[in-house]
């Protein structure tokens, strides 16, 4: 009965909460925007997504956090120490929830501890897992008291590693690091973040309306210890939906204030003289062939023949059509750090040989090898997403014509494509990873054998050894070179084919300013954000 | 039947077997060759007919008609219009080797960024165009952008095409869906944080080309080819007349392949889940009671399931084989799931007819069950259910395009109206054709259908003609 | 004919068993795992997850422990939306589903009725044809297509007179309903109008009408007391299947409209194998439409009392 009942009052009261949402407002310093979808969860015990990560970078602050240009700098932690076994971190005292009690270590330590805890059942565990017995407390196996984190004093943490690692710090930046109230979680219980009055906030910003699948609002946090940086004063978020061409619509109409492109909208906001921006993902789009010894793609060959024929701009410039997605053939994208600048200025990749006369010679190869004449089909496992059956429907014809190879493409629901890449149904797949973290070996232990994500099941010792020595030293300059050695053996061996590194653009109110993109584990960022009216 | 109890059975006798009794129903003209006079003399009947007919030749006749392969891509002529067809050069392309120019003097701070000189053209096909610039004193970097029109001041820019990697970096190229028409390309020069408000601008109109590793892949340069530089050939690209989609497929080609796939789904699908919905719901609603009230349940069940989910598990159940296009899981699932609505409306008219007099007529003369409902019952129905035959044939393509739309359709290559559609309206912005042209034969076709629908309507109802 | 519907109401909870049943085993043989995704999980975290939401037991297990939490009306949480319960998701977002559905609906019949007398009335003049014209450019189109070519001309006409009509997407006021409700109702609209003017024809010449007008009673009672009623019949039948219809295929209304209702739910679900939702909502339209059913066959026997519903 209440279904009609809420029926009746939608009919009576649906014109009294009419307002008209303005992309900007100037004066009230507050923004309208859309989400993609609905945020899955806003536990930073299990959030794992993007959307979910966009607002819990806003109402939310770790112990370090990235500023505009994905630079680490100071969160809640003022001051911290990174040792090979460990590191330390001092907090600021002015930091506070948003009922007024200061943030303080044992926030941390019983989050990490939650995060861990079997019962928990959280995916992003594993981002735990170098600190000191963190996998052995997720398997069940030792109690969460025996990690290797502890509060000393409200204002201190101290951190034992398992093994060294020199990107802890990045790590803390990230969600699944996020402090969490104990007194708070516990006497929510499993309601705990279900409504936005389910919530403690500690970040720049608060959720004060969250009706699901409709309307999100963020306002400014006034205890945030840094308010007096933020200018934005409210984050409107009224509209999800995951139609492009829809938030396009609402943008033009001035009910948003930015609205993502793709290939036809962005040729539409061109044509209108729409201000837009670029951001970088940071991610990497990839062909990942399935190395299983029954399939025809193990056999390197016939992977060099496809790389031979594939070329890269050709992809970037006529299939997907938007400035800014950079062909590449490295498994490491221009955001990732070398030594001192950009690992790809300091160790450029060598393009692979490419040509018709070449991948006719490989395919030959690769014939003569497997004793076969005819191709059979080969399985191309692709995404449902429009961007993703364009590529998919290139890449079939390329092999079709290049190679006189029939390739059938395999779109499933989602979970499908999953469950099949996860089992090793495919010969190639369509794939593409987001760094979690600002160091290499976020790509570059992909291709290790007991990673799960090496979906190919590329099993190379040489890797192997590379990604163990990687991981086993803090030296920069020695674990570039290791990284530019797998740079290296990818583009002979080819286990996956790199295609592009993404990048999104953005139509953009031009009264609104400063707005950035996380590279690690976030989207947009409206921390930095403000509006001001443009000069007439 | 509980009026007839006590009149004494013998009293009755079949009529069927003496043809001279059989007046009454003969005088309904032979059914045939009446509905064949009726529809010569309709013009919406002979229309819609022809129509039909012509669509029928052409899914079938396909690449007889218009011998492209509707699965060629030729990328450089994607999303165009009507286009003839054209030579166009071939080029090689190469991994673009930036031009540095590194001057100690240069890399001097300069207290304002001045605009670039001496814009130069290296390269003008529509594979990629290149140009150069001599170097801004204090410049950083520069940000190049593209425009369609020539930029009047800084904010006319838009967003930039791309920007300089390498330092002293004084070359660009590009190759982003570039057409043969006129482009405007600005240079401007940064000091690694700010943009200088100046810039250069230079215009440009590519020459037509092709990629001599996609004019190989598609057969029109020999695979032996390697230099094009000394010898410049051209080779001819085909004619569109209806245009290219997104991926450079020609139109005309997809659109012939889409009708084979649209209509054999529509008509198949539609016949065979109309056929099974008239006879499930005139079997219910003639056997009445107990057998009525469950055939109806099922019917009901059957509506009341997840049309996607049963969708999906049906197409997985039925696997796709290699090679093929996915069509026969659609058909199937589409009869399996769709038929309960024709049952329930052929149910609730059998349930009216049946209380008409003539059918206790029919009875009180003898007539088995089976003759009264081909006899009577469906005759009398046939309005109703070809209004649901017009009907069904677009709604089984409006469910393909639907399944198209959130990408559980028909499998690449293979392609259908809805599947069109479906890209269509992604690029329904900046190329309508692509959505106009799918959707017209939608149109048509439904169209068609419905006028046939009514045409044969009006022919069978005697009553109106006399 | 209390006892009518009493029995219906059993063999609907009978026919709901079914459905669920059905759906329920139809979709644990759908291959995948509603845990799964992008990211690949270690064995350990995989299985945490299946101990939480119960997938570790085995299946008649998670039947019958389902069959008993659907008896308390309870359908557990999602697995997408990890903190919200699929009642609170079907409580919230239905009634928009549903006040949509609701407005396309009196759209669709209102005009259906009205079109169809209006072109049954001038059959086969212009009047006539030009409506026949409409309704058949109306459902020649798929709704995808419909819709992005409403929103694109709305667009436009917001644009030339540099004010907001109508919004084209969101969701809060009056005027956001018009635009969807009017695409979602339109292909049923014309759909109805068919039916309709079929049915008119239809019973134009049957034998009571004739009799009605040999009694000398005048064209406007003849219309409204027996032509429209026994036309209406074939319109009735299909109004029960239509509001299911409407109100789960609202989906890619939902979508391009960015309208927070059930049925974007609903396929987001069955995309994401999201076992609780896809039970839960299936159970919920399952009730709904057997309840619609029986509805329509109630005023089935009121319009027409030849049929003897409650024999």
């Amino acid at each position: 009965m209440s279904a009609v009942f809420r029926i009746l009052l939608l009919c009576l009261f649906f014109n009294l909460s009419a307002f008209a949402a303005d992309g900007v407002d100037v004066a009230g310093q507050r923004i309208s925007i859309a989400l993609k979808s609905e945020p899955p969860t806003l536990n930073s015990l299990q959030a794992s997504d993007v959307v979910s990560s966009f607002i819990l970078n806003h109402v939310m602050e770790g112990l370090l956090q990235y500023n505009m240009r994905n630079e680490l700098v100071a969160g809640v932690a003022e001051r911290w120490q990174l040792r090979e076994d460990g590191a330390t971190f001092w907090l600021r005292r002015n930091a506070l929830w948003s009922d007024g009690k200061p943030v303080t270590a044992r926030d941390f330590v019983f989050a990490w501890r939650q995060v861990l805890i079997p019962a928990t059942a959280s995916r992003y565990a594993f981002i735990l897992f170098p600190i000191k017995n963190a996998e052995r407390v997720n398997r069940g196996e030792l109690p969460a008291d025996q990690l290797g984190v502890k509060a000393i004093g409200d204002y201190q943490i101290d951190v034992q590693f398992e093994r060294p690692c020199p990107y802890f710090l990045g790590l803390t930046a990230f969600a699944t690091y996020n402090p969490l109230r104990e007194d708070f979680v516990l006497a929510r219980g499993g309601s705990y973040a279900a409504d936005a009055k389910d919530m403690l906030f500690n970040g720049p910003f608060l959720l004060t309306r969250w009706d699901h699948g409709a309307h999100l609002t963020l306002q400014k946090n006034k205890k945030y210890w840094n308010a007096a940086a933020i200018r934005l004063q409210e984050i409107d978020i009224p509209y999800i939906t995951a139609d492009a061409s829809a938030v396009f619509n609402l943008f033009q109409e001035g009910s948003i204030a930015m609205a993502q492109l793709d290939t036809a909208t962005l040729q539409e906001a061109s044509a209108r003289g729409a201000p837009m921006q670029l951001f970088d993902t940071g991610a990497l789009y990839f062909l990942e062939f399935n190395l299983q010894p029954n399939r025809m793609t193990a056999n390197v060959h016939l992977r060099r023949a496809i790389q031979a024929i594939f070329a890269q701009e050709q992809l970037t410039d006529k299939v997907i059509g938007m400035p800014g997605n950079l062909p590449t053939f490295s498994l490491f994208p221009r955001s990732v750090k070398g030594i001192n600048g950009n690992f790809r200025d300091e160790f450029p990749p060598t393009p692979p040989p490419r040509g018709m006369a070449i991948a006719k010679q490989e395919l030959a190869l690769a014939q003569s090898e497997l004793g076969i004449k005819q191709w059979p089909p080969l399985v191309l496992l692709a995404s449902v997403s429009a961007t993703g059956k364009r590529q998919a429907e290139y890449f079939q014809q390329l092999l079709q014509t290049g190679l006189n190879i029939p390739v059938r493409i395999d779109n499933q629901i989602f979970k499908l494509t999953i469950e099949k890449m996860n089992r090793g149904d495919f010969d190639i797949a369509m794939a593409g990873w987001l760094p979690d973290f600002d160091d290499a070996i976020t790509f570059g232990d992909l291709l290790a054998s007991w990673n799960e994500n090496n979906r190919g099941r590329y099993n190379s010792p040489r890797y192997d050894a590379l990604v163990n020595a990687a991981n086993a030293t803090g030296d920069q300059s020695k674990r570039m070179l290791y990284f530019s050695e797998m740079q290296k053996m990818l583009i002979d061996d080819v286990p996956i084919l790199p295609t592009f590194e993404s990048t999104e653009i953005y139509a953009i109110n031009p009264e609104l300013h400063g707005v950035s993109r996380a590279l690690f584990g976030g989207d947009l960022d409206f921390r930095h954000a403000y509006v001001e009216a443009l000069a007439k | 039947m509980n009026t007839q109890s006590n009149i004494p059975a013998e009293l009755f006798e079949p009529a069927v077997a003496r043809p001279t009794l059989d007046v009454a129903v003969a005088s309904a003209l032979p059914f045939w060759p009446a509905l064949r006079r009726q529809l010569r003399s309709d013009a919406r009947a002979i229309v819609s007919l022809l129509v039909i007919f012509i669509l029928v030749i052409a899914a079938v006749a396909g690449r007889g008609l218009w011998p492209l392969d509707p699965a060629q891509q030729i990328l450089g002529s994607a999303a165009q219009g009507s286009m003839r067809a054209q030579r166009a050069l071939v080029v090689r392309t190469t991994i673009d080797e930036p031009i540095i120019e590194l001057s100690p003097a240069a890399l001097l701070p300069a207290p304002q960024l001045a605009s670039p000189q001496h814009l130069q053209v290296l390269e003008a096909t529509t594979e990629r165009v290149k140009f150069r610039w001599k170097l801004v004193a204090g410049a950083h970097s520069y940000r190049i952008y593209r425009n369609t029109h020539a930029p009047r001041d800084h904010a006319d820019l838009g967003l930039p095409l791309g920007f300089t990697t390498a330092r002293g970096q004084v070359s660009f190229s590009d190759g982003l869906l570039l057409r043969p028409r006129d482009y405007f390309y600005s240079v401007v020069a940064s000091d690694g944080a700010d943009e200088a408000k100046t810039f250069a601008t230079l215009t440009i109109t590519p020459q037509p080309a092709i990629g001599l590793l996609e004019a190989q892949l598609q057969g029109l340069v020999a695979a032996d080819v390697h230099d094009v530089t000394s010898a410049p050939q051209t080779v001819l690209l085909p004619a569109h007349p209806l245009g290219t989609d997104h991926l450079g497929r020609d139109l005309l080609a997809r659109l012939l392949q889409g009708a084979r796939v649209s209509l054999f789904i529509a008509i198949s699908a539609a016949l065979l889940y109309v056929a099974l919905g008239l006879v499930y719901g005139a079997v219910a609603g003639f056997a009445g009671g107990a057998i009525d009230h469950w055939m109806m349940r099922i019917a009901d069940f059957v509506i009341a399931l997840p049309f996607l989910l049963f969708m999906i598990l049906l197409r997985i159940a039925f696997g796709i084989a290699p090679g093929e296009s996915g069509v026969m899981p659609l058909v199937i699932a589409l009869v399996l799931l769709s038929w309960p609505s024709t049952a329930r409306l052929v149910r609730g008219q059998v349930l009216q007819l049946r209380e008409e007099p003539y059918i206790s007529a029919a009875q009180l003369a003898g007539a088995g069950n089976l003759y009264i409902i081909f006899r009577h019952l469906l005759p009398n129905m046939l309005g109703v259910i070809l209004v649901t035959l017009a009907f069904a044939i677009p709604n089984a393509i409006f469910t393909e395009a639907f399944l198209s739309f959130i990408g559980m359709g028909v499998t690449p290559p293979a392609t259908s109206w809805g599947a069109m559609s479906s890209d269509g309206v992604q690029n329904l912005l900046i190329h309508p054709t692509e959505l106009i042209w799918p959707a017209l034969c939608i149109s048509v076709t439904v169209l068609a259908f419905n006028l046939l629908g009514d045409a044969l309507r009006d022919a069978l109802d005697m009553k109106v003609q006399r | 004919m209390w006892r009518y519907i009493l029995r219906r109401l059993l063999s609907g909870v009978v026919t709901i068993w079914f459905i669920a049943t059905a759906t329920f085993f139809a979709m644990h043989f759908v291959p995948g795992d509603p845990l799964s995704s992008e990211r690949a999980m270690s064995p350990e975290i995989r299985k945490n997850l299946q101990i939480k939401y119960g997938l570790d037991q085995p299946l008649a297990h998670q039947y019958i422990l389902f069959l008993r939490n659907m008896l308390h009306g309870d359908f557990g949480i999602s697995f997408t939306q990890q903190n919200r319960r699929v009642n609170d998701i079907i409580r919230e977002h239905f009634p928009v589903s549903a006040l949509l559905g609701i407005v396309s609906l009196i759209i669709a019949t209102v005009g259906a009725v009205l079109w169809g007398a209006v072109s049954a009335h001038y059959r086969r003049r212009w009047p006539d044809s030009a409506i026949m014209l409409l309704v058949i450019v109306a459902v020649s189109l798929p709704g995808f297509v419909t819709a992005a070519l409403v929103q694109w001309l709305v667009l436009a006409l917001n644009r030339q007179w540099g004010f907001t009509v109508l919004p084209v997407a969101g969701w809060g006021t009056w005027k956001h309903l018009l635009l969807p409700a009017w695409v979602l109702g339109l292909s049923t609209m014309a759909y109805m109008t068919r039916l309709m003017r079929a049915s008119l024809l239809e019973v134009a010449h049957a034998d009571y009408l004739r009799t009605a007008r040999a009694k000398g009673l005048s064209a406007h009672r003849i219309f409204f007391r027996h032509q429209l009623r026994n036309a209406l019949l074939p319109v009735i039948t299909v109004l029960g299947p239509a509001i299911a219809a409407i109100t789960t295929g609202g989906f890619v209304v939902e979508l391009m409209f960015a309208i927070p209702g059930l049925g974007r739910y609903f396929v987001e679900a069955v995309q994401q194998l999201d076992y609780t939702v896809i039970m839960g909502t299936t159970v919920f339209y399952g009730a709904f439409l057997v309840l619609m059913v029986l509805l329509v066959d109630i005023i089935y026997g009121v319009v027409d009392p030849r049929i003897r519903v409650a024999r």
